[in-house]
């Protein structure tokens, strides 16, 4: 067994991990570390699938901006709320078996399929041009074929950012 | 096991711990978290379809995936921080009024 492998199952086995303790986990502060535990060991698999720029976006995007918000607000709230020393709601068991259908139905479907080897997908593109995901390659192919889409990702942050500040000013009005 | 079909795994498994996640826990910010796990968990298998199939659209289209997921908590945790502020708790079986 290569390292690599031997680090893919590690980082997998890191990201489980990280799943099952924001379960068990009582305070949200300890849930956040769990979560960011995951996300920083599925940014570990991302640069093992060679898909550098994702494992990059990932840490700096979702740890560093969307986690550290999440853990200033946990930070802002009140510790003593009843709902930071219960952990469970009523509807454990019914979810659980929910969950676990699902996944034995998804798993189901994912072991008995066959997944198409990468030379006959490699074939259906025409513009194969052998991608790799480097820095590189991926800026250019982004900013030359999906310079729209990137345009229209600043709109929408435009339209989250006024629309944060509109519910946060329609609070106000509630309050006073 | 097949690298893929491990990592398809995984993914089907963050997305399944997540959704019990949402189901079960009271805290509005732990189900908020739980769904950003889940979240993960259909990225992961977007990654792993795009480094099989070697295409950088792929790619794209998981960089635009997360420039939507932080536009979507930049709105959320302003919606439950003034939950919070309104009933001065973070229990979700305090909003019950919308049941039918």
């Amino acid at each position: 067994m290569s390292l690599e492998t031997l680090l893919l199952y590690f980082f997998a086995a890191a990201a489980l991990a990280g799943g099952v303790l924001m379960l068990i986990a009582r305070h949200p502060m300890r849930v956040a570390l769990a979560l960011i535990s995951s996300m920083i060991s599925l940014a570990g698999i991302y640069a093992i699938l060679g898909v550098h720029v994702i494992a990059v976006f990932q840490v700096l995007i979702y740890v560093g901006a969307v986690m550290v918000f999440m853990v200033y607000v946990i930070m802002l709230l009140d510790v003593r709320d009843p709902a930071f020393l219960e952990r469970y709601g009523r509807a454990v068991v019914p979810s659980v078996a929910v969950a676990a259908v699902l996944s034995v139905a998804l798993g189901a479907a994912v072991s008995r399929g066959r997944i198409m080897s990468a030379d006959y997908l490699a074939g259906l593109h025409s513009n194969s041009m052998a991608a790799s995901f480097e820095v590189q390659p991926f800026s250019v192919e982004f900013l030359e074929r999906y310079w729209l889409h990137f345009e229209l990702t600043s709109v929408l942050l435009l339209a989250a950012v006024v629309a944060a500040i509109a519910v946060v000013k329609a609070g106000r009005r509630h309050d006073g | 096991m097949d690298r893929t079909q491990l990592l398809l795994t995984l993914s089907i498994t963050l997305f399944a711990l997540g959704l019990i996640g949402v189901m079960v826990r009271r805290n509005a910010l732990v189900m908020l978290m739980c769904m950003e796990l889940m979240l993960n968990g259909v990225i992961l298998s977007l990654v792993t379809f795009a480094a099989h199939s070697a295409t950088l659209s792929g790619a794209v289209l998981v960089f635009l995936v997360f420039v939507v997921a932080a536009a979507e908590i930049a709105i959320a945790i302003p919606i439950v921080l003034l939950l919070s502020r309104q009933r001065h708790t973070l229990d979700v079986s305090a909003y019950s009024e919308l049941k039918g």
